[in-house]
């Protein structure tokens, strides 16, 4: 455990990646199962079912203060390191294995989590305890990517990521068959590729001004982007399943989806809600969303369907090297043989210059699309964020002018800086909230506003902030609903701060009823 | 109290202590910027403060210079004053104000535990308690230094072809860091930027052993791998850092317990080394002071305010202009 701790925190220091991948591989090149384990961990596979965020809340506030605990929580920014840090320090026992510690906690049952497991917390040592805290909250956050871990296993063995990363859905802990072919003990894994997760393609924002000049916009085709979820949907004669976005099994949320499809296949899509293939937008979709089940009810109150855009397995044949063209002949004839009403397709838009594209992608302002999609005909179906096959094009985002009203602190890597910013509208002569932002600004701006927060505090209300009405913050947004649960009667959809409006004073902000008119609300 | 208003001054006898702004009296508690000024008419302090007031800002940065001994009595009509050491840098002291039997701390900025760069913390019991809370919350619990300086030690000795960058602050920190190195054997030639240089000549001449130490000149780059080099934080990021060769960056303070705050200042081997107290000592201190009345500056003091008021201490905040939440030790 000392090692892998200590390599845990040479990692989130270390800001170059070669240097990463030389510590990655040091460690890795140990021989025993505890590599194994690392792998699990920093891939965020390894997780205990009993210790999560709020079980770790529950055991600290047993050991010290709550309110000493939580204004240290404020500063620090991150549970793993504001917990090991403040945990009483005994005599350190003595030292273990990562995977002795790991199969111990695995042991402990679960009416005695509280005392067996605090107990395991004081016998470590700082670190120690700041790495088994971030196992046990899952996603490490120390600047190294599942893609990292792959490029430095598959260098130090002369392999090639895209190799590994071909098989590695197919994988499981100890990952036995994948250390063997490493080492070329034996051959490649063999994996069932149409019954396994894929990761998916994904699209590059594009860049107005050089992309255009530099693209043949007769290499290109575009689709509508929707605002849905991204999904998977594998199709065989026995099982189907759907996965989200980053692997993660949904089938049970989305009963219909699994019950009417048939063939076999494995479709790329959106999974969006509404009845007769009619997007009805995000907000209906997120009472979905995050369920374990849906009730008939629910199913009909909130119907979802696919809008499916890729094919990459037909039956036997695997589509993924075929061009984006040829696949679509995949796609519809899947779907032809689909008759449910839950599988459509997504509208191709053909165009011969990209100024007829900009006419597509501005005209469907009021629409539920975000913008479109613009996808070179001859593209294979590569995992990853590859440049120069799928771009996206997002609408202008719309705008407010709001008034910065609370400040709080930021976690992760804005621990420490007024980075949570409240703004409101007028109501009166009073200010009402209308949204929460944290990202957006500039490093440059973050200064200013983290400097005047602090010259500028009127109130403090835990770790939040109160200040003087001073700042206008321009605020961007993909989309704004009505909502009961705030008191401005408005929900914004992945607000962030454009930039510092200097030079307009506070009272020619919009009141919440011109901002309901002006963005169609009620 | 009521002597004493929240910035530190006394009215009746018209004295400061740590003023930002020139003053006709200053009592100076140590020799850090935030503390000690130009431009004051009368400065009370001790020898060694006044010495590297003299060193930073010139002779005649004061009209006046009193000095006085740890546990010498000063007296301004029927106040008396005495300094006690503080234990936070060469020089530093506390300041015990007496005055109709009531007893006055203003502890300025301290640490409790050893250092053999200056004398050391001594605990002056009085009625009302004045401290600092640079480290007050109870996440900060300082490690032994010797331990933080070996893990300097032996990553030198592992990347023999890097240099050894240490951002310390440059008058007490870097001194202390390179008389850590040398308790811990460590008998190489410390480089250190320029702008150390006539601090460290002083705490030669005052016989701190900080051993054998040079400027950075321009030489060949690999000249100095495997080489410790001390500097200022500010310099760390400026382009005078990158004319070595493969530094690895360091840096001595106690806010490098919390590792995204290490993170955010591209530091890659944080040592948790302080010159303040951590929050058992402030906590301890407050304690044994045996004040019943805690006023708490500079730095995190809502924790510390709310742990005096629940062991039924008197107890507020006290913000001083001109000082940050957060600054370099």
């Amino acid at each position: 455990m000392k090692k892998f701790s200590s390599l845990l925190h040479n990692l989130i220091l270390t800001p170059s990646r070669n240097t990463k991948i030389k510590l990655l591989q040091d460690y890795f090149k140990i021989l025993d199962i505890n590599r194994a384990y690392a792998l699990a961990i920093l891939s965020d596979q390894l997780s205990f079912q009993f210790i999560k965020a709020s079980k770790l809340r529950e055991l600290v506030y047993e050991q010290v203060d709550q309110h000493l605990f939580d204004y240290s929580y404020d500063y620090v920014g991150d549970l793993a390191e504001t917990i090991s840090l403040i945990w009483p320090t005994n005599k350190e026992g003595k030292s273990q294995n990562l995977s002795t510690l790991i199969e111990n906690i695995k042991k402990i049952k679960k009416s005695e989590i509280n005392t067996e497991f605090s107990k395991v917390l004081s016998e470590l040592s700082n670190n120690e305890r700041w790495t088994l805290i971030k196992i046990c909250t899952g996603g490490l956050r120390i600047g190294v990517s599942e893609r990292l871990v792959k490029t430095a296993l598959a260098d130090l063995y002369n392999k090639s990521v895209n190799e590994i990363e071909e098989i590695w859905h197919g994988l499981e802990f100890p990952y036995k068959n994948l250390f063997q072919w490493l080492k070329n003990k034996t051959s490649k894994p063999k994996i069932d590729f149409k019954k396994l997760f894929h990761p998916m393609m994904l699209a590059n924002p594009i860049d107005e001004e050089k992309d255009f000049k530099r693209l043949d916009a007769n290499e290109f085709q575009a689709e509508y982007k929707w605002d849905g979820i991204r999904i998977q949907l594998m199709v065989s004669s026995n099982s189907v399943s759907l996965y989200s976005r980053t692997g993660d099994n949904i089938s049970s949320t989305f009963p219909e989806i699994i019950e009417t499809t048939k063939g076999e296949a494995v479709i790329d899509g959106e999974l969006l809600v509404g009845g007769n293939f009619k997007p009805s937008g995000f907000n209906d979709l997120q009472q979905r969303l995050n369920r374990k089940k849906a009730s008939k009810d629910l199913q009909k109150m909130f119907p979802v369907f696919i809008r499916a855009y890729d094919i990459l397995f037909y039956k036997e044949k695997d589509l993924r090297k075929l061009s984006l063209v040829e696949r679509r002949k995949y796609l519809e004839k899947f779907q032809k043989e689909n008759t449910t009403n839950q599988i459509d397709l997504s509208t191709i838009i053909n165009f011969s210059t990209w100024e007829e594209l900009t006419t597509y992608k501005n005209n469907f302002y009021d629409d539920l699309n975000e913008g479109v999609m613009i996808k070179l005909k001859n593209s294979e179906y590569l995992p990853g964020r590859k440049k120069g096959y799928w771009y996206k094009w997002k609408k202008n985002p719309k705008l407010v002018d709001a008034i910065l009203m609370y400040a709080q602190r930021g976690h992760g890597k804005r621990s420490s800086y007024y980075s949570d910013f409240t703004f409101g509208v007028w109501k009166e002569n009073e200010l009402v909230p209308i949204g929460k932002a944290y990202s957006g600004y500039t490093d440059k701006e973050l200064l200013v506003l983290d400097k005047f927060i602090r010259n500028n505090t009127t109130n403090k209300f835990g770790p939040v902030r109160e200040v003087k009405k001073e700042i206008i913050l321009e605020v961007a947004f993909d989309d704004v609903f009505p909502s009961t649960r705030h008191k401005s009667g408005v929900a914004m959809r992945f607000p962030r701060i454009h930039r510092i409006r200097w030079d307009k004073p506070i009272n020619e902000v919009l009141s919440i009823k011109e901002f309901k008119k002006e963005f169609k609300i009620d | 109290m009521d002597f004493i208003n929240h910035q530190l001054f006394i009215k009746d006898i018209n004295v400061h202590i740590d003023p930002i702004l020139p003053k006709k009296t200053a009592i100076i508690t140590h020799g850090h910027a935030d503390h000690a000024r130009f431009g004051h008419d009368h400065v009370i302090a001790t020898r060694q403060t006044i010495d590297i007031m003299k060193i930073r800002y010139g002779d005649k940065c004061a009209k006046k210079f009193t000095p006085l001994r740890y546990g010498q009595k000063y007296s301004i009509k029927n106040y008396d004053f005495t300094l006690y050491p503080a234990g936070h840098i060469l020089g530093s002291a506390q300041v015990l104000i007496e005055k109709n039997n009531h007893r006055l701390v203003i502890t300025g900025d301290y640490k409790v535990g050893k250092d053999e760069a200056c004398k050391n913390f001594k605990l002056v019991k009085c009625d009302t308690l004045i401290t600092e809370a640079t480290f007050g919350l109870p996440i900060f619990q300082h490690p032994d230094p010797k331990d933080e300086i070996q893990k300097l030690i032996r990553s030198v000795k592992i990347n023999k072809n890097n240099c050894h960058i240490v951002g310390a602050y440059s008058l007490g920190k870097a001194q202390r860091i390179m008389n850590l190195l040398r308790q811990q054997k460590y008998n190489e030639t410390i480089y250190i930027h320029g702008s150390l240089e006539k601090l460290c000549q002083y705490y030669s001449k005052e016989k701190i052993n900080i051993g054998k130490f040079e400027k950075v000149s321009l030489k060949d780059k690999s000249f100095y791998e495997g080489k410790i080099i001390i500097a200022p934080p500010s310099a760390l990021k400026d382009r005078w850092s990158r004319r070595f060769p493969n530094p690895i960056i360091c840096m001595a303070s106690g806010w490098m317990t919390v590792k995204q705050r290490a993170k955010q200042q591209g530091i890659e081997l944080p040592l948790v080394i302080s010159d303040h107290s951590d929050w058992n000592e402030l906590v301890d201190t407050i304690k044994k002071s045996k004040a019943k009345n805690i006023l708490i500056t500079h730095g995190q003091e809502d924790a510390l305010v709310y742990y005096c008021k629940k062991q039924n201490l008197v107890s507020k905040p006290l913000s001083i202009q001109g000082r940050g939440d957060e600054e370099i030790e």
